[in-house]
């Protein structure tokens, strides 16, 4: 808390590393608002001379409402399954003390470490043999499926700074499990709630491999992979290409600028002591 | 008769037991069961299938076939999979190399309380928003040999086409991880030096140290912990890039960049030989697994204690 001289190799650092950050930014936001001819004629570094906003407007002619409704409805999907079925799991997690409760712990904390990649092809297999292949139910499973781990630490980590002599108290009031969670933890553990849902929604929004590989007809397309296809097909219309990625950045933004605090507070929390 | 009543003073002593310890508010394990459920079934048991898939043929159609060893005999003299397992860890080493001590610096100077360092570090977060889909085709345009930066700047980038040739696009894979995952390694040192109790810079202050000896002699030995989680954490990220490969380079030129994951994408999904990347899956799974126990041993993550104890 002293005051310190001020550290100019560091201000500089900062900057330049601004520089890296916010250059691309710049480069994608000025392309997405030029029209094809301009864009060309003087590249991805210069100030947009004509404001447009054809792009936008091509791209969602050109189905992407479609691929964002799918978005939209897997992210909402992933994160209803994630409130659900987490807190009740961390409540366990923090207040039973079995040996059971501790292997589920290790359990999903190994989970952490398990990537998707490594189980795709069975993913595959088992999503093909449930019939679900090329269905967003089946896209939905694996994806909340996989955000778990990581909510679950989140959870159990907030849960965990409740004080005993609140349940104590409780305790003398003769409440039943259910009643301690839905009047005790349930409150006190609102901006873990939340941090959960962000976290598990962006995961769902920014998602690529399970619908790279369960799902396949347009109608089924999320926004990544619509991008991903954009780019092989239409790999020449730079602004328009440059827009579907705005827009596939606009909700995730929104999102960042009303929670940041509970986004980054939570992510902080995983890196630990 | 007896055994009614026994039954009744059995359960009214287990729940006075129960009062005096504090009991209430422990849940059973049921609680813990659907998520517990469905973590088995689209985790776990895809994890034990892959084992088992990696010992079987199957294109893809039908059922898969029992085929022993053969794969993995064939992944063991596939100089493509081997080599793909060396770019899988110099691509992952380099990353590392890249991203700690960026991130440090970056960690440590954002914990200062400073409006503008909080503003910066807001902006600083926003590649780690984007989607790695986003990320690969933002730089992939950007990278553009001839509508992106290099044909404006032609005094950084010569004419050279960076994904055309294998050490520009290993540097370009391992500097867009770098842009995009900075800033969560950023955001877990940032966490960790504002733990620092105080009193250490104070009293170094005292002794007369300046900001540099302050920095090695107590910022870096106090975020040792911290270093060993955000490294490992860039481990397991590492060796598993996908999407990045599969959106700017496509393994290429030629199979120079295509690592572990890649591979068992292209086998499994291109060629339809899903028994040999179950193979390179399950090795995937094995260096993650032991990567995961270190994390979990020398965090402490294990030993279920409140974040707000201790350091």
């Amino acid at each position: 808390m002293s005051k310190q001289r001020p550290n100019y190799l560091a201000g500089l650092g900062s900057v330049l590393w601004l520089l890296v950050v916010g250059a691309p930014l710049y480069v994608l936001v000025s392309a997405s608002v030029q029209s094809r001819a301009d864009y060309g004629a003087s590249g991805p570094l210069s100030l947009p001379r004509h404001f447009t906003l054809h792009n936008y407007i091509d791209d969602f002619s050109t189905g992407f409402g479609r691929y964002f409704l799918n978005t939209v409805i897997v992210t909402v999907c992933v994160v209803a399954i994630v409130l659900v079925v987490v807190p009740p799991l961390s409540y366990t997690i923090v207040r039973s003390r079995g040996r059971v409760t501790t292997a589920v712990f290790r359990l999903f904390l190994l989970g952490l470490a398990i990537p998707a990649q490594a189980v795709i092809v069975p993913m595959f297999y088992v999503i093909s043999k449930a019939g679900l292949y090329d269905n967003l139910i089946g896209v939905i499973l694996p994806t909340a499926a996989f955000s778990l781990p990581m909510c679950a630490l989140v959870l159990t980590g907030v849960m965990r700074d409740i004080t005993p002599d609140l349940y104590e108290a409780m305790a003398i009031d003769g409440a039943s499990s259910w009643r301690v969670f839905r009047q005790l933890v349930l409150p006190l553990s609102r901006g873990g709630l939340s941090t959960i849902a962000v976290f598990s929604a962006l995961q769902a929004w920014n998602g690529f491999l399970f619908p790279l590989v369960l799902t396949q007809s347009d109608s089924t397309k999320v926004i990544t992979l619509g991008l991903y296809n954009f780019r092989t097909q239409y790999g020449i219309n730079v602004p328009g290409l440059l827009a579907a990625v705005v827009l596939s950045m606009v909700p995730v933004l929104l999102v960042y600028l009303f929670a940041r605090r509970t986004l980054v507070q939570g992510l902080m929390g995983v890196g630990g002591k | 008769m007896t055994t009614t009543v026994s039954k009744a003073a059995v359960v009214a002593e287990r729940r006075t037991a129960k009062r005096r310890t504090g009991g209430v508010g422990r849940p059973g394990f049921a609680w813990a069961l659907p998520a517990t459920a469905f973590f088995v079934l689209f985790a776990v048991v895809p994890l034990l299938l892959v084992a088992v898939l990696s010992f079987t043929s199957w294109n893809g159609l039908g059922s898969p076939r029992f085929a022993g060893l053969d794969n993995w005999t064939k992944l063991l003299d596939d100089p493509v999979m081997l080599n793909s397992l060396w770019l899988s860890v110099l691509i992952t080493v380099l990353g590392v190399l890249v991203q700690t001590p960026l991130s440090i610096l970056l960690g440590v100077w954002a914990a200062g309380h400073q409006r503008n360092r909080a503003v910066l570090s807001a902006i600083y977060f926003v590649p780690l928003l984007l989607s790695a889909t986003a990320v690969s085709v933002l730089w992939r345009t950007l990278l553009d040999p001839n509508f992106g930066v290099p044909s404006q700047a032609k005094w950084l980038f010569g004419d050279g086409n960076l994904l055309g040739m294998q050490s520009g696009a290993i540097g370009v894979l391992v500097f867009v991880g770098a842009w995009q995952f900075t800033p969560f390694h950023t955001l877990i040192y940032q966490g960790a030096a504002r733990a620092i109790p105080q009193v250490l810079y104070q009293a170094a202050q005292i002794d007369g140290a300046g900001t540099v000896r302050q920095f090695f002699h107590i910022t870096l030995p106090q975020l040792r912990n911290t270093m060993i989680t955000s490294m490992i954490l860039m481990v397991v990220g590492g060796l598993t890039t996908f999407d990045t490969v599969l959106i700017l380079t496509q393994g290429g030129p030629g199979t120079d960049t295509t690592i572990s994951a890649y591979y068992m994408y292209q086998k499994a999904f291109k060629s339809f030989d899903f028994g040999a990347g179950s193979a390179i899956a399950l090795l995937l799974v094995v260096v993650a697994t032991v990567i995961s126990l270190v994390v979990v041993r020398v965090s402490g993550y294990d030993k279920m204690r409140s974040s707000v104890e201790g350091l």
